[in-house]
């Protein structure tokens, strides 16, 4: 079959043990920190959620904190544009937006990143280049695919990744868009963040091939499958990705073998999975868990200074909460403002 | 010391069943441990820990019914706090100091609802005044859409033109003609036949500072793109807090052409015009034509340009200065009368103005106004002008419920209904889809017998 990479396909034990790329101690402790930071906010999000601070649907990324944080480090912060769907707390905690300001907008009040009209589903940031947040199934796609569009025409070299799921990858436009890119190479990195289910259905019951990486064969687009919860495969294989859209050579698709701990949204009692199978992933898989044992196995940290890590965001993440408790809603008046731009 | 509070986890949810105890007092507790199960009428749930320590007392013994949200169910003591520090809490059941106030109870707990702010005012600004002896260049509308592209074209790089055949081709309508020769293949695009993709990707690539002029070959294909027009385009601006713009044009002839049946003959006007983020701009002559669409390249925020395949070959004069840009949100005032006010735009236009000249014949003094925008609507013309003539009626071709004219008439009544004479009649397409026989089409559109005959209802002449 003409492929133009080849798809790292499901390995052995052994095998990926060989291949895994090394991270340094800084690397590690850098991962650490930001998965951790994912991880505690999203349990304090779910907290408030329960609490009645945060309304509506609420996606929690909790257990997949590899992937955002491995293409994020490959990726040039400031420079190369994100876009994602509606599971986009932990993107803009990695690209670097404030963690207050995340909160704020989960609780709809004026200091949140969107000034609290956007909600849990619709951040953005066009210094960070963080372009949502966006409630569509699948919509961020071509909206991607337009970043890179923009960048090729500017020819300001940067890079667009758009994250999507297993579920929005059934989507007409994804293969509207995969032709379009392709047909004009523009600098895009597809992610394709399979967590197994769309919502409640398992990738089994709604995809006729489910190996996602391959998605983009019919249209010549590069494809690998990476195990998403190892943040050193995630890295590895995204600044490649990146390297290979920046370079010119057009769009490339990352297929992250992830899974979501928590439900489709704060409402989702997820029974449609065991609870055996989400055991074995926390205990198994856990992509903190493994950082953290490197980094003490390695002797670069020990319980304790990372127990001091912990508590350090913690204390982000209490400040978080309490700014976006504490903060006023927005001004009446906004009702009014940003519909359009007077000319 | 943590309390652990009785989760909401629905929007709707108030209280719930607390089930099962996954933990007992003394375990020690990690984030994301499960504590305990809970059961609302739809589901069941677990709690899980957000909190590091030891599981110091079960406030809500397993089972109990009825549990309300924000109910302290345990006491977690955390690392390094001793029990003693601990406040006995079994025995309050209100917790001590309520975390947080429902929404729905702080509502009905609040003296009175905030009062809603007024909606700002659009102030349209009137059109440019002529130089004196200015030259009139005799085009078609298809001359006039060209040019203005070709001018904003010249005039700033990030404009460019995405669509189906709009380059090598030149356009299914030969609007974008000779774009690609003078332009190049960077700026003047031709996609696939992929509506919802190539929108999606203009609209991206307004977000990162384009400025895209998206032609659909014609309105009823951009069907398949309308979320991205209204979820993604019209709405970012708002849902952003202001940050994110799109501004971009999405253009295309709107509306019945002839004999081409039900799915390639539906008038949007009223569809997008009902969308906040918006700019909706329906011209009828090439003047217009050519000043509103250099202004909606202009224009920060995405605006639909609904043009008219009947009308493209229909000439007009078009001022010849150097950059002639008209304003959005303003209609123009087609015939001053005093008798008679009809409100029609776009290819409605055509059949108002004919039946004028007959009416005006007849010694009906018409005031005939061409809204050209429908979004902002210009209410104030209207009304000022039916305070002169006491009589309104409106002409489109779209389809009656929940028309332009329906909208007009609504606004009429609210803010003119002591000068109404008569009632407001509509003169639109016929409530089907359109038919493909060519006397059923010419029955479905609206004609110029109707609005006589409309007009001579509401000025009892008939």
């Amino acid at each position: 079959m003409a492929r133009k990479a080849v798809a790292t396909k499901a390995k052995t034990q052994a095998q990926k043990l060989a291949n895994v790329p090394q991270f340094t101690a800084e690397q590690d402790l850098e991962a650490y920190r930001e998965m951790l930071l994912i991880r505690r906010f999203e349990e304090k999000a779910g907290q408030m959620y329960g609490m009645g601070l945060i309304g509506g649907f609420c996606h929690l990324y909790i257990g997949q904190e590899a992937v955002v944080t491995g293409i994020t480090m490959a990726s040039e912060k400031g420079k190369d544009a994100q876009i994602t769907g509606y599971r986009d707390h932990g993107h803009m905690l990695v690209m670097g937006l404030d963690p207050k300001g995340v909160m704020a907008e989960l609780t709809g009040r004026q200091g949140g990143l969107s000034g609290g009209k956007g909600g849990s589903m619709h951040m953005f940031s066009n210094e960070h280049k963080f372009y949502g947040g966006n409630g569509i199934v699948g919509a961020q796609v071509s909206l991607g695919a337009g970043l890179a569009f923009a960048a090729k025409y500017k020819g300001d070299g940067s890079v667009s990744i758009a994250y999507f799921g297993d579920g929005a990858a059934n989507q007409g436009q994804v293969y509207e868009t995969f032709n379009m890119a392709k047909l004009w190479k523009l600098p895009v990195v597809f992610i394709i963040e399979n967590n197994k289910y769309a919502m409640g259905t398992s990738i089994e019951r709604a995809a006729a091939t489910t190996d996602f990486s391959m998605r983009g064969a019919s249209f010549d687009i590069p494809g690998e499958q990476v195990d998403g919860m190892d943040v050193r495969m995630v890295y590895d294989a995204a600044r490649r990705a990146i390297e290979h859209a920046r370079s010119g050579k057009g769009p490339f698709i990352l297929e992250m073998l992830t899974y979501r701990y928590r439900g489709h949204s704060m409402s989702d009692p997820a029974k449609y999975r065991s609870k055996d199978e989400v055991t074995k992933y926390r205990q198994e898989r856990d992509a903190i868990e493994q950082v953290k044992a490197r980094l003490i196995a390695s002797g670069a940290q020990t319980e304790e200074s990372l127990k001091a890590i912990e508590n350090d965001i913690r204390a982000i993440v209490t400040e978080a909460a309490d700014f976006a408790t504490n903060d006023p809603e927005p001004d009446a008046a906004e009702l009014w403002t940003d519909i359009t731009i007077s000319a | 010391m943590p309390q652990i509070l009785m989760p909401a986890l629905s929007p709707t949810m108030e209280e719930g069943k607390l089930s099962k105890w996954l933990v007992k007092v003394g375990d020690s507790v990690k984030s994301g441990d499960v504590l305990a199960e809970i059961e609302t009428d739809k589901a069941t749930m677990e709690v899980e820990s957000v909190d590091e320590g030891v599981v110091k007392e079960l406030l809500v013994e397993e089972g109990t019914e009825g549990v309300k949200v924000n109910t302290p169910i345990a006491l977690v003591l955390a690392e390094g706090e001793t029990a003693e520090a601990a406040p006995a809490a079994k025995t309050a059941p209100e917790p001590a100091e309520a975390p947080v106030v429902p929404a729905e109870k702080a509502a009905e707990d609040a003296p009175a609802a905030a009062a809603v702010p007024a909606a700002p005012k659009f102030e349209a600004q009137s059109d440019p005044d002529l130089p004196e002896g200015v030259e009139m260049v005799e085009m078609t509308v298809r001359q006039a859409l060209n040019e203005a592209m070709a001018e904003e074209l010249r005039r700033d790089k990030d404009v460019f033109v995405m669509g189906e055949e709009v380059a090598e081709y030149q356009g299914a309508y030969k609007i974008t003609q000779n774009l690609l020769q003078e332009f190049g293949p960077e700026r003047i695009i031709d996609t696939p036949i992929t509506e919802h993709g190539f929108a999606g990707l203009a609209v991206g690539a307004a977000f990162a500072g384009l400025k895209p002029i998206v032609e659909f070959m014609t309105w009823n294909f951009a069907m398949q793109a309308i979320d991205q027009i209204i979820n993604s385009a019209a709405k970012q601006l708002y849902m952003s807090g202001g940050q994110v713009k799109a501004p971009m044009v999405f253009r295309g002839p709107n509306g019945a052409a002839a004999r081409v049946g039900a799915q390639h003959s539906q008038d949007y006007s009223a569809w997008y015009s009902h969308v906040p983020g918006l700019t909706v701009i329906a011209p009828y002559s090439a003047a217009d034509a050519k000043g509103l669409l250099k202004a909606a390249i202009r224009s920060p925020n995405p605006v639909v340009f609904l043009e008219n395949e009947i009308l493209y070959g229909s000439t007009g004069l078009v001022p010849k200065v150097d950059d002639f840009l008209l304003p959005i949100g303003k209609a123009r005032i087609a015939r001053k009368g005093a008798d008679v006010t009809i409100v029609s735009f776009s290819m409605g236009m055509r059949y108002a103005t004919q039946a004028t000249e007959k009416l005006v014949a007849a010694g009906v003094d018409v005031e005939l106004i061409d809204l050209r925008t429908l979004r902002p609507l210009d209410s104030d013309t209207v009304i000022e002008s039916v305070k002169k003539t006491g009589r309104l009626v409106t002409v489109e071709e779209g389809w009656p419920q929940g028309g332009i004219g329906a909208e007009i008439s609504a606004r009429v009544m609210e803010q003119a209904f002591d000068y109404l004479d008569a009632p407001v009649i509509r003169v639109t397409g016929k409530d089907v889809p359109m038919p493909y026989a060519a006397n059923l089409e010419k029955l479905a559109l609206p004609n110029v017998d109707e609005v006589i005959a409309a007009v001579n209802a509401v000025t009892y002449r008939s």
